[in-house]
C-alpha cells in the first residue's frame, strides 16, 4: 500500500523545515532508518530517516521548498501490515452526528436565551419548529421568528399557550405490544381532549356536593310518566333537574356568567348545555332560553336534542351559546363525580343516581330517595359561598316537588 | 510592513525598549552569550553589553528575587524563566513578594517587572518542557498575566508590560515562536493590557481562547465555514486583567460559548470565564457553556501518539464547535 511520509517535528519550537536535498528518488528501495532526505530548519540541519522498509514513491516537496511539520513530503510503497496501525490512529476524531429528524426529545427544552427572547417578543414557542438537535428550538429559530413575527406571535389575551405547552409535554415513551390494538384519534375525540385539557389546566376547579331528598320528585315523575309517554315524550328526571337549575340560575347571575380575563360577563339568556354521550363521544347540545320553558317544553327539547345527537344531525346552532351545563351522571349509576367545566362557562352540575337510603327524619329512621348534586365551579368567578347558596337552592327546589305539584 | 515571527517580535520589543529606556535590563539562564535557548534575546548582549543582559545561575528563585530587588530599586527588569515548567522555585518570590509589594507598602513601593516564560506543548518537549502554568497564577491578585497569540500582539503587549508599574507574567507559547509570522510595525506601538481581541467575526458559536489555541480555533473555523458553521473567535490576550466586557459581548453574539485552552480543565482559567458568563449573561445563553481543555493528567507525555492524544488540535476543536452548533 502507498503511505504518506510527513515532515517530522525536528526540535522544540520548530514548526517547518526546508528540504535541502532528496537522497532517494522515486522507485528506489528504502530500508528502515535509511535517510531519505536532508532538511534545514532555523535550529538544526538533519537527515530524515525512513520509518519503513519499502520503495520510494512520488516526491511532493521539492528541494528548496519549506514545508510545515506534519505536511506530506513524499509517498512511499510499503507492505500493508507494517503501517496499518499507524494509519488507523491518524483517523480524524471528528464525529459527524447522524441527525435523526424524527427525534423531538429536545423540542420543549428551552434555553434561557430562547425563553427570554420569546417573552420579550411575544413568540409562542409551541408554534415554532426547532432546527436544533432533537428538535430543539434554538436562539436563531426565535430570532428568525421575531423577523417573521405575525405567524407565531401570541395574540393579545390569548391564554391557550401554556395549556398547549403542557399538553405536548406529556409524551413519555409508550410501549406498544403486538397484541395491543391501535385506534386512531378521531377529530371529535381530539376536540374533546383539547377542550378538557384547556379547561382543566386553565380553570381553578373547586368542587362541592350536596345530598337532596327527591322522594317527592320520584313520586311526581312516576305519576306523569305515562301521560308524557302517550304524547310521545319520555319523561325522565332530567327535565325536573334542568327546571330546578334554570330557576335557581335566575337568582344567581354569577353562576350564569362567562370569565373574560379582564371582566366577567353576566349572561342574560339562560341556555343549558346538556352532556349527552353518543357514538363513543361526548356532545353538549344546548337548550336555548331554557328559562322560558316548562317541564313539558324542556322534556321535548331534550328529546329532540338526544335524537339529533344519536343520529349525528346536530347543527352548529344546537351546540352554541350554552351558559351552564348539567350532566346526568346518575343515568349510568354514578353516585359522585367531579365534572370538568365546559368553557367559557363557570360551573357545571352533575345529578347523580337516585338511591334509596335510610335517613333520620325527626329522630325517626325513614327510607327515602336520595340523590347527590355535584357542582364544579370556576374559583376565579365563584366563591364557595355563592356556589353553596346556589346548590342549596337547587336542592331546595328539587325537594319541594311533591306528588301533587302541578306541572 | 515587515513580516516577522512571534519570537522575533519578542526580541524586537525587548531591544527597542532597552534602547529607549536605560532602566530596562534582561536576566536569566543563557540569555546573554547564548542569546537564550529559543534565541529570544539573540544579539542583545552585543547591543547593550553584559551589564544589561545578565546570565544567571540555574536558580529561578534568584532570577526573580534579584529582579524584584532591582525593580524596587527603580529598574525595569525582564526576567526570563527558560521554560515555564521551571517557574516553581520562583513561586514564593512571585506570589509572596512581587504580587504584594504595592499593597503591603501602601503604594509607596512598586515592582515594575516582567517575567517572560515560554509555555505550552505539542512540540515533543515531554513533561518538563510542555506545561501550561497560567492557572497557578490567575488567582493571585497583584499579578498581571499576558498570553499573546500573534507577533503583532506580542510586540504591543510586551512593550505595555515592560512599561507597566506592576509585575507582569508574560507567557509566550513556544510552539508559536516559529509557527506564526505576521506584519509587525517596526516603529513602537503598545496594546493595552486587559483588552481582548476578536480574531474572527461569526454568528453561530463563540469560542473564547488564548495562545496557540487561537490559531487552532481559527483553523477549525475555516474548515467549519465550509460546512456553513460561522465561528466567532475571541482572543483574551491578557488573562488578568480579564476583559469581562469583551467576554460578555462575545457571548451575546451567539448565545453558544466554547472555551478552549491547552491547560488542563479542572480549575483552568476557562472555569473563571464560564462562571462570569453564567453570572452575568445567563439569559443570553442558548446552550450550556462548554470547555474543551487538555485532560487532567500531570503533564504532557513524550510518546508522540500520547502527546497527540493529550494536545488539542483543530479537529478536536472543530468537533466541539460542531456539537454546539448542532445543539
Amino acid at each position: 500500500m502507498t503511505i504518506d511520509i510527513v515532515m517530522p517535528q525536528l526540535g522544540e519550537s520548530v514548526t517547518e523545515g526546508t528540504i535541502s536535498r532528496w537522497l532517494k528518488k522515486p522507485g528506489d528501495e528504502v530500508e528502515e532508518y535509511e535517510p531519505i532526505c536532508e532538511v534545514e530548519t532555523d535550529k538544526v540541519n538533519t537527515e530524515i530517516p525512513s520509518l519503513y522498509n519499502g520503495k520510494m514513491g512520488e516526491i511532493l516537496a521539492q528541494e528548496g521548498q519549506t514545508v510545515a511539520v506534519g505536511e506530506i513530503i513524499c509517498k512511499m510503497e510499503v507492505e500493508s501490515e507494517t503501517v496499518s496501525q499507524a494509519v488507523e490512529s491518524d483517523k480524524p476524531i471528528s464525529k459527524t452526528q447522524e441527525r435523526n429528524e424524527a427525534d423531538t426529545s429536545m423540542k420543549h427544552r428551552y434555553s434561557p436565551a430562547v425563553l427570554r427572547l420569546a417573552q420579550e417578543n411575544q413568540i409562542d414557542l409551541t408554534k415554532l419548529s426547532g432546527s436544533g438537535k432533537g428538535g430543539r428550538i434554538t436562539r436563531k429559530d426565535v430570532l428568525h421568528a421575531v423577523e417573521n413575527k405575525s405567524a407565531v406571535s401570541i395574540p393579545a389575551k390569548n391564554v391557550t399557550a401554556p395549556v398547549e405547552k403542557r399538553k405536548v409535554k406529556e409524551t413519555p415513551p409508550l410501549e406498544i405490544l403486538v397484541e395491543d390494538k391501535i385506534v386512531p384519534v378521531s377529530s371529535i375525540r381530539r376536540t374533546i381532549a383539547e377542550r378538557m385539557v384547556k379547561s382543566k389546566t386553565e380553570i381553578p376547579h373547586a368542587w362541592t356536593m350536596m345530598e337532596a331528598d327527591v322522594s317527592g320528585l320520584v313520586a311526581l315523575r312516576n305519576k306523569y310518566k305515562n301521560d308524557f309517554a302517550a304524547n310521545g315524550i319520555p319523561l325522565t328526571f332530567m327535565p325536573f333537574f334542568i327546571k330546578a337549575t334554570v330557576d335557581t340560575l335566575r337568582e344567581f347571575p354569577y353562576v350564569n356568567s362567562v370569565w373574560a380575563e379582564d371582566k366577567i360577563v353576566l349572561k342574560k339568556d339562560i341556555n343549558i348545555s346538556v352532556a349527552i354521550a353518543a357514538n363513543d363521544a361526548l356532545y353538549v347540545p344546548v337548550i336555548h332560553q331554557a328559562d322560558e320553558k316548562n317541564i313539558f317544553g324542556i322534556a321535548r327539547s331534550l328529546q329532540h336534542l338526544i335524537h339529533k345527537t344519536r343520529n349525528g344531525n346536530l347543527g352548529i346552532a344546537d351546540t352554541q351559546g350554552g351558559t351552564f351545563t348539567v350532566n346526568n351522571t346518575g343515568s349510568f349509576g354514578s353516585i359522585a363525580s367531579q365534572p370538568i367545566i365546559n368553557q367559557p362557562q363557570v360551573a357545571i352540575l352533575s345529578f347523580e343516581s337516585i338511591v334509596k337510603k335510610p335517613v333520620v327524619i325527626d329522630d325517626m329512621i325513614a327510607i327515602r330517595n336520595r340523590m347527590n348534586l355535584c357542582l364544579s365551579l370556576d374559583h376565579r368567578v365563584l366563591d364557595g359561598l355563592t356556589a353553596g347558596q346556589f346548590l342549596a337552592r337547587v336542592k331546595e327546589r328539587l325537594e319541594s316537588y311533591q306528588v301533587d305539584t302541578a306541572l | 510592513m515587515p513580516v516577522i515571527s512571534y519570537i522575533d517580535a519578542v526580541t524586537e520589543a525587548i531591544s527597542e525598549e532597552m534602547g529607549r529606556d536605560k532602566s530596562v535590563f534582561v536576566l536569566g539562564e543563557d540569555v546573554g552569550v547564548r542569546g537564550g535557548v529559543f534565541r529570544a534575546t539573540n544579539g542583545l548582549i552585543d547591543l547593550y553589553g553584559e551589564d544589561r543582559v545578565l546570565d544567571t545561575p540555574l536558580t529561578e528563585s534568584a532570577i526573580v528575587g534579584v529582579g524584584i530587588g532591582a525593580a524596587a530599586y527603580g529598574l525595569r527588569p525582564i526576567a526570563e524563566i527558560q521554560f515555564a515548567d521551571f517557574i516553581m522555585p520562583a513561586v514564593n518570590q512571585i506570589v509572596s513578594e512581587a504580587a504584594k509589594m504595592r499593597y503591603r507598602s501602601n503604594g509607596t513601593w512598586q515592582c515594575p517587572m516582567v517575567i517572560r516564560a515560554p509555555y505550552g506543548g505539542g512540540i515533543h518537549g515531554a513533561l518538563y518542557h510542555s506545561q501550561s502554568v497560567e492557572a497557578l497564577f490567575t488567582g493571585v491578585p497583584g499579578l498581571k498575566i499576558v498570553t499573546p497569540s500573534t507577533p503583532y500582539d506580542v510586540k504591543g503587549l510586551l512593550l505595555s508590560s515592560i512599561r507597566d508599574n506592576d509585575p507582569v507574567l508574560f507567557f509566550e507559547h513556544k510552539k508559536l515562536y516559529r509557527l506564526i509570522k505576521d506584519e509587525v510595525p517596526s516603529e513602537e506601538y503598545t496594546i493595552p493590557l486587559g483588552k481582548a481581541d476578536v480574531k474572527r467575526e461569526g454568528n453561530d458559536v463563540t469560542v473564547i481562547t488564548y495562545g496557540l489555541m487561537v490559531h487552532y480555533t481559527l483553523d477549525a473555523a475555516k474548515k467549519l465555514a465550509e460546512e456553513g458553521i460561522d465561528v466567532h473567535v475571541l482572543d483574551l490576550r491578557t488573562l488578568i486583567p480579564l476583559d469581562k466586557e469583551a467576554v460578555l459581548e462575545a457571548t451575546r453574539k451567539t448565545g453558544k460559548v466554547l472555551i478552549v485552552h491547552e491547560d488542563n480543565k479542572t480549575s483552568g482559567f476557562g472555569a473563571e470565564v464560564a462562571a462570569i458568563i453564567a453570572e452575568e449573561a445567563f439569559f443570553d445563553l442558548d446552550a450550556p457553556v462548554s470547555r474543551l481543555c487538555s485532560p487532567d493528567v500531570p503533564s504532557m507525555p513524550y510518546n508522540s501518539k500520547l502527546e497527540k492524544a493529550f494536545m488539542l488540535n483543530p479537529e478536536k476543536i472543530a468537533a466541539a464547535i460542531r456539537e454546539l452548533a448542532e445543539l
